[in-house]
């Protein structure tokens, strides 16, 4: 990482990994990854079509989080949800994805160096298969191709 | 830091590792061809071509197309390259969740500046 460009790469069968640097120190950008009021700035840019209803974090090792979301074109709103397994003040995040049969387990380590940090996000899925499902299905997020399908019935309707 | 070759892209490197394999994807780039034809094209046997365009087959570099008794090769839809444009698409999204998580941490560092 030599600059603040996102990477990602499939690194092995069941897992995606990205980087990015961010110019602030651990403790800052963790701040933002697990305080409620700043993650709904950041977690759904204006691209994705999506904003949030709620947005519950107890961030603690055991604790639970809930994001609710809506889409112009939803009727319901959709909801992601999981446990945290692992939070490692100023350090590490570890998460379950459970809205979704076989979702990955995703880890998000935060390292400083120099008073910047590199930031790690690894997607783990429980099995090559489910990896390559979620490849196949064409969706990044799960949110695309459920609201792809609503902004495509949408336009339908009106056509 | 450790460099793992995908191994999703092993059967389209396996499947090009072969001159004849690269041949015949390069003779179907110039239009499709009937496994019998690209048998004489390669001086090979039928059944030699066969187990070729089965490992391009396995590594959707080549699909094939049976109407009536022959049997028509062409250049097929890698899923090495589904699998780049997930990979680039999944990028994306974190990279535009990311510009304005810099927002956000520009904030909270003016802030913290601030209180000193």
């Amino acid at each position: 990482m030599t600059d603040n460009q996102t990477t990602s790469e499939r690194v092995s069968d069941t897992e995606m990994r990205v980087t990015r640097r961010f110019d602030a120190p651990a403790r800052i950008v963790f701040r933002a990854w697990t305080t409620p009021d700043l993650m709904v700035k950041w977690w759904t840019p204006k691209s994705f079509g999506i904003t949030f209803i709620s947005c519950e974090m107890d961030v603690r090792t055991g604790g639970n989080y809930r994001f609710v979301f809506g889409h112009p074109a939803a009727d319901q709103p959709m909801a992601f949800f999981g446990r945290y397994i692992e939070v490692v003040e100023n350090a590490k995040i570890v998460w379950t994805n459970e809205e979704a049969e076989n979702g990955s387990v995703t880890t998000a380590t935060f390292t400083e160096r120099a008073g910047k940090t590199e930031l790690v996000i690894s997607d783990v899925y429980p099995s090559k298969a489910a990896l390559d499902e979620a490849i196949a299905s064409g969706s990044v997020a799960g949110y695309d191709e459920q609201f792809v399908q609503l902004d495509d019935l949408a336009a339908s309707l009106t056509a | 830091m450790v460099h793992y070759v995908n191994p999703g892209h092993d059967a389209s490197f396996a499947a090009l590792s072969d001159a004849t394999r690269r041949g015949v994807i390069e003779h179907l780039f110039s239009g499709d061809a009937s496994i019998s034809e690209l048998a004489d094209r390669f001086h090979m046997t039928l059944t030699g071509m066969k187990k070729h365009i089965g490992v391009l087959e396995q590594a959707g570099l080549v699909a094939t197309e049976k109407i009536g008794r022959v049997r028509t090769c062409k250049l097929g839809v890698s899923r090495l390259e589904d699998e780049m444009q997930w990979i680039e698409r999944y990028r994306q999204m974190w990279a535009a969740r990311f510009e304005e998580l810099d927002k956000v941490v520009a904030d909270l560092k003016a802030k913290e500046r601030g209180d000193d």
